[in-house]
């Protein structure tokens, strides 16, 4: 639908509600717990946007990920497929794009990079390609199939990193560390952002134009919306277009997964993905799955992370309570959406004919 | 293998599968109703938090008791935004998980203290079965073990007698099969599927108290790594039926246990493979027909 | 007040879901221990007024009494423990677990116990008392559809009913198990018992029943003893007189072109081995109405959708252009995207073939002339499908489809839910689709409103397509069955 249209508004409206409400919960925990509201609130400005590093080092460097698999979590939505594994597309691609880019130490960045994030995006698409055929020729539910791989993938990884990638002194369970020339370059002196945000930024354009300004974009979105009507009015080939649609989500979580690998880390560790599967989830709900929102509710979510590092730093609130807002954030949108749609089918019934 | 090496190996298979039948035969319960509980991790968490705050103030057995209490609570959550508000089950199941393992976590550092020092309760200890738990082999891996898993050796037989003979299991199992139907014989879909997602909450929790209760002796954040996803495969594994739940959670629980054992004989592969087996045997499941119709016929449709 | 020789008795019934008026003052009485048939046709209210008689729906006015009784049912368990058996339409039973579970379902709490032997017992004792027979521990998917039946009706009787309502039973049953029912309903009746059996089968009704109501729009038209009744006036009654004028008005000469849409020996069987259509050939022209009639269950809605090429034949050929238009029946599902925008709905018709980059403004342009030219009542082109009330998303779907200037379209109960104007409108236009050369083919279950359009009838009649003359007479005895 247009950005702008009454529907847009009053969506976004509700997500703004909802992220307002998710804000004051925070407040009420602070309180609660016995510390001091202003000194908390302080400390989460500066830990997100109070400083240039704060902001480009904390929120945005954060947000990156965020972004990426969001937006893999957004196409996955709009064709209706729960693709719950994010996570584990996201560790495929990691993978792979280490092993690349320890391969090119020698190679100069032009080259290994865009290969690096290749491979990435290869094996993000592949990992979920396995719960897609799974979908698609044997009707597994690719809640349960996504969610299985996510553990597959993380004890591939494990051997992974203790066996054939192992750094080379065999010590830590961890990769070497990527030739410099394998590294994402920094966009902002001094700082730790780079490149991949503004990747990031042109991919949430490039999807958003893709979804509302392609007829592959609008088969995607009816696929999505309405299957019966697609397959029957529309003559769409919805299985394909379904299957698709769930290997570019897999693609794009992997290529999150590179981007991590090759811009903040440098290399590949137990651990590595702090559940961007899951917070990516809260960031597509939070965005209506429109991809230029998912901007907006990346860097929302990068800086309630960075704020929320802050606020444990300096005014000693734990972290853990970011996940308690996202999860808030997510029921209150899908509370408010619910309620929305029992209030309009009381006032405005469609008059669908009963069985007679 | 010597007597002493397998009969370790096996208790400490049961010792690790406990916590997760719990789980998982909460879960089963609930995906019978047609409803998947993605949730069950901030059960689970909230359990295990709650016996840890419950025991301080009473010991082990308020300790479970408020462990359950909490599950049940967590559940309560979510069975008002999936029944009632008919919101999607995965997204409210995702977002119960995060909430539950952040709040605890919080509140974790919050009362007990930043420090990062672990506080201890004490924990309950195994109690050997006289005369059973000298059987060769299987006799202290089965019956030199803490209450709770004692409890288990009814629960499941219980549970498999309710499913199979009477009728309020008929009527559950109905419900999972065919809402409309159930309906039409007079039962209450809604209200079948609270009251086994209130099960499920308890049992989840006491999957959270035998944790911290029976095994660890304290509470962590994140402690429940992920055992409430793994519920829902093992009830994949066990075909949806109380004995294969719970032959599958053992299957999980050897597969940890293989890492202790690897450990002890030499073996050198890498542990991480006996213990993604489980995850993969469970895909391989999911794609033959036979694992596909084992599944409650309305499993994961929106609540009508 | 109420009677206590009916076994059951609604009055004044109403019953309105959203807009749309299902009963409107209806009336029916059954008298105990007599078999009595409640016809209709498609959308009358049977099934409605039933479902309220046995406490599956609640009406918005009007009484139920059973046995003289006034009742106010909370649920279907009232009605059950009231003496009250449903037979349903679409069989309510859990595929997954024996016949012996499905009878026992409902009977007890949340610990009584259930003894699968008892039950089976039970099973076998229905079977040697009533005549139907049933293997206990076969499971209900693997039965066949008579055999699913006659576990739907042991249910009911397993609650001892007393009362037992059957919607539709013989619609999946073949002639030999019809006739094998309806034996054993007449037994059922003898014994004390009363039926009520919802049909559209007129001849087989008038045949076995003591006593007929017919529904027609949510009304009680017609309610008498069958002795003595003439299957014309029944059918009038059901699908409503018919003035002179009808009779006329398809009478016109068109030129007609090449045939467009063409049938060769056309045979379809449905995913559970039934036939539903049987050796049809047949052609449809360029610049004509072909109306379709056909009573549910006689083969129509597959030949619909043959036509409309979205069903594929097993048997024989389907040449059909790549550019039918289709108006389903079911258009909030089949043609429709409620959630999105009137435009986006537009573009939807050229979702599977469309390439590159969408044109929005051009479609936006089409979508306003679409909503001009077919009188559609809204307030822009951005709002959502579902915001518009059942007669304008018709007029849309039609003009959608009319406005890619397809060879040929099909409509499906094209004016089911409008009103009178909204109707003309849509009859207008698919003259004017005629006019334009466009081969037209038009199924209605409104005899009144097929004929008022048809320049030749096709009547569908257990699978097979018979030809008529566009006459009421004609086509209501081709309807069943008699040509």
């Amino acid at each position: 639908m247009s950005v702008f249209s009454r529907a847009a508004r009053s969506q976004a409206s509700a997500s703004v509600a909802a992220a307002l409400l998710a804000l004051a919960a925070v407040a009420i925990v602070v309180i609660a717990g016995g510390y001091d509201l202003g000194h908390a609130a302080t400390a989460m400005w500066t830990g997100s946007a109070g400083s240039a590093y704060s902001l480009f080092s904390g929120t945005l460097l954060r947000a990156t990920p965020l972004i990426i698999v969001g937006l893999a979590i957004a196409v996955a939505f709009q064709a209706g497929v729960l693709n719950i594994g994010a996570d584990g597309q996201l560790l495929a691609g990691a993978a792979a794009t280490i092993a690349t880019g320890l391969a090119m130490a020698a190679a100069p960045g032009w080259i290994s990079i865009p290969l690096e994030l290749l491979a990435g995006i290869l094996a993000g698409a592949a990992w979920a390609a396995i719960a897609a055929v799974l979908k698609r020729r044997f009707g597994v539910l690719e809640v349960i199939s996504t969610l299985m791989l996510n553990y597959v993938a993380l004890f591939a990884v494990g051997i992974l990193i203790y066996g054939p990638l192992q750094e080379p002194t065999h010590v830590y369970p961890e990769t070497a560390p990527l030739a410099v020339s394998a590294r994402l370059p920094v966009i902002i002196a001094g700082q730790r952002l780079h490149v991949g945000f503004v990747l990031a930024i042109a991919l949430a354009v490039g999807i958003w134009w893709f979804m509302r300004s392609t007829a592959a974009g609008f088969r995607v979105r009816v696929a999505g919306a309405g299957a019966a009507a697609a397959a029957s009015a529309g003559r769409v080939n919805v299985e394909r277009v379904v299957f698709r649609s769930f290997l570019a989500s897999g693609a794009l979580a992997g290529l999150g997964g590179a981007v991590q690998v090759t811009g903040v880390t440098y290399k590949l560790f137990e651990n590595f993905s702090p559940g961007y599967g899951y917070t990516a989830i809260a960031v597509a709900l939070l965005a209506r799955l429109n991809p230029l929102a998912v901007i907006v509710a990346g860097i929302f979510f990068g800086a309630l992370e960075a704020g929320g590092a802050g606020m444990q730093r300096d005014a000693g609130v734990p972290s853990g309570f970011v996940f308690v807002i996202e999860a808030l954030v997510i029921l209150g949108v899908l509370a408010v959406d619910r309620a929305r749609a029992v209030a309009a089918s009381r006032a405005e019934p469609l008059g669908e004919e009963a069985v007679a | 293998m010597s007597e002493g090496t397998f009969t370790a190996f096996l208790s400490s298979g049961v010792r690790f599968a406990t916590p997760l039948a719990y789980a998982a035969l909460g879960e089963l319960v609930v995906e019978r109703t047609g409803v998947i509980n993605i949730g069950l991790e901030g059960a689970i968490i909230g359990g295990a938090f709650g016996a840890l705050v419950f025991a301080g103030a009473g010991g082990a057995p308020l300790g479970f008791a408020g462990a359950a209490l909490v599950g049940m609570l967590v559940a309560t959550i979510f069975a008002s935004f999936v029944i009632a508000l008919k919101t999607d089950q995965i997204i409210t199941g995702t977002a119960m998980s995060m909430f539950g393992l952040g709040l605890t976590g919080t509140l974790y550092r919050s009362i007990y203290g930043t420090a990062g020092a672990s506080l201890h309760t004490p924990t309950i200890a195994p109690v050997p079965v006289p005369v059973l738990s000298s059987i060769p082999f299987i006799g202290p891996a089965l019956f030199n073990q803490p209450v709770v898993t004692y409890a288990l050796y009814a629960i499941v037989p219980a549970l498999a007698w309710w499913f199979y003979r009477s009728t309020g299991g008929l009527a559950l199992r109905a419900v999972g099969e065919n809402p409309e139907a159930a309906s039409a014989a007079g039962i209450s879909p809604a209200r079948v599927q609270w009251i086994a997602l209130l099960f499920g909450g308890a049992m989840g929790g006491l999957s959270g108290g035998t944790l911290v209760l029976a095994q660890v002796g304290t509470f962590s954040e994140g402690m429940s790594a992920g055992r409430g996803f793994i519920a829902i495969a093992i009830v994949v594994l066990g075909r949806w039926t109380p004995w294969g739940v719970a032959g599958a959670a053992l299957i999980f629980g050897g597969a940890s246990a293989l890492q202790t054992l690897a450990q002890t004989t030499g073996w050198t592969m890498p542990y991480q493979l006996p213990l993604a087996f489980p995850y993969v045997l469970t895909l391989i499941l999911l794609a033959t027909a036979r694992g596909r119709s084992a599944a409650p016929a309305a499993l994961g449709q929106r609540v009508s | 007040m109420t009677d206590p020789a009916f076994a059951l008795s609604l009055r004044d019934v109403a019953k309105r879901f959203g807009k749309s008026v299902a009963l409107d003052g209806a009336r029916f009485d059954v008298r105990a221990g007599t078999l009595h048939a409640l016809l209709g046709e498609n959308g009358a209210g049977k099934t409605t007024l039933m479902r309220i008689a046995f406490g599956m729906l609640r009406a918005d006015g009007g009484t139920v009494a059973s046995n003289g009784t006034a009742r106010q049912w909370r649920s279907s368990a009232d009605a059950i423990a009231a003496g009250i058996g449903m037979v349903h339409q679409h069989f309510l039973l859990v595929p997954a677990m024996t016949v012996a579970e499905n009878v026992a379902l409902g009977a007890g709490g949340p610990i009584g116990r259930f003894d699968p032997a008892v039950a089976a017992a039970r099973v076998t004792t229905i079977g040697v008392e009533t005549g139907l027979v049933l293997e206990p521990q076969a499971r209900a998917a693997d039965l066949p559809v008579g055999a699913q039946q006659r576990l739907e009706i042991v249910k009911a009787l397993a609650r001892n009913a007393k009362i037992l309502i059957l919607d539709e039973p013989t619609a999946v049953l073949t002639p030999a198990e019809s006739r094998e029912l309806y034996a054993w309903l007449r037994g059922f009746v003898a014994r004390g018992n009363t039926v009520v059996l919802i049909t559209h089968k007129v001849r087989e009704a008038l045949a076995i029943a003591d006593d007929v109501t017919v529904l027609r729009r949510g009304k009680t038209v017609l309610s008498r003893a069958t002795a003595g009744l003439d299957e014309a006036a029944v059918i009038a009654a059901m699908v409503g007189t018919l003035s002179d004028d009808v009779t006329h008005l398809a009478i016109g000469t068109h030129a007609t072109g090449a045939a467009v849409l063409s049938l060769d020996r056309v045979s379809v069987i449905d995913d559970r081995g039934v036939s539903r259509l049987r050796d049809v050939s047949l052609d449809i022209h360029a610049g004509e109405i072909v109306g379709i009639a056909g009573i549910e269950g006689s083969g129509q809605r597959e030949l619909v959708r043959v036509l409309a090429g979205r069903l594929a034949p097993s048997v024989g050929t389907a040449r059909i252009p790549s550019h039918v238009g289709f108006v389903p029946e079911d258009r909030l599902r089949d043609a429709l995207i409620p959630a999105m925008s009137l435009v986006e709905n537009l573009a939807l018709k050229e979702a599977g073939s469309a390439r590159g980059v969408m044109n929005w403004s051009g479609i936006e342009l089409r979508a306003r002339d679409v909503v001009r030219d077919y009188d559609v009542r809204t307030g822009s082109v951005d709002l959502s499908a579902a915001s518009l009330s059942g007669g304008n998303q018709q007029k849309f779907v039609l003009g959608r489809e009319l406005d890619a200037s397809p060879d040929a379209l099909v409509v499906e109960n094209p004016v089911r839910g409008l009103d009178i104007r909204a109707a003309a409108h849509v009859a207008g236009a698919l003259r004017a689709a005629r006019a334009a050369g466009v081969a037209v083919a038009v199924y209605s279950s409104d005899l009144d409103e097929v004929l008022s359009l048809a320049d030749r009838m096709l009547v569908c009649f257990d699978g097979r397509v018979a030809v008529t003359r566009v006459e009421a007479d004609a086509v209501s005895r081709a309807l069943v069955g008699l040509t």
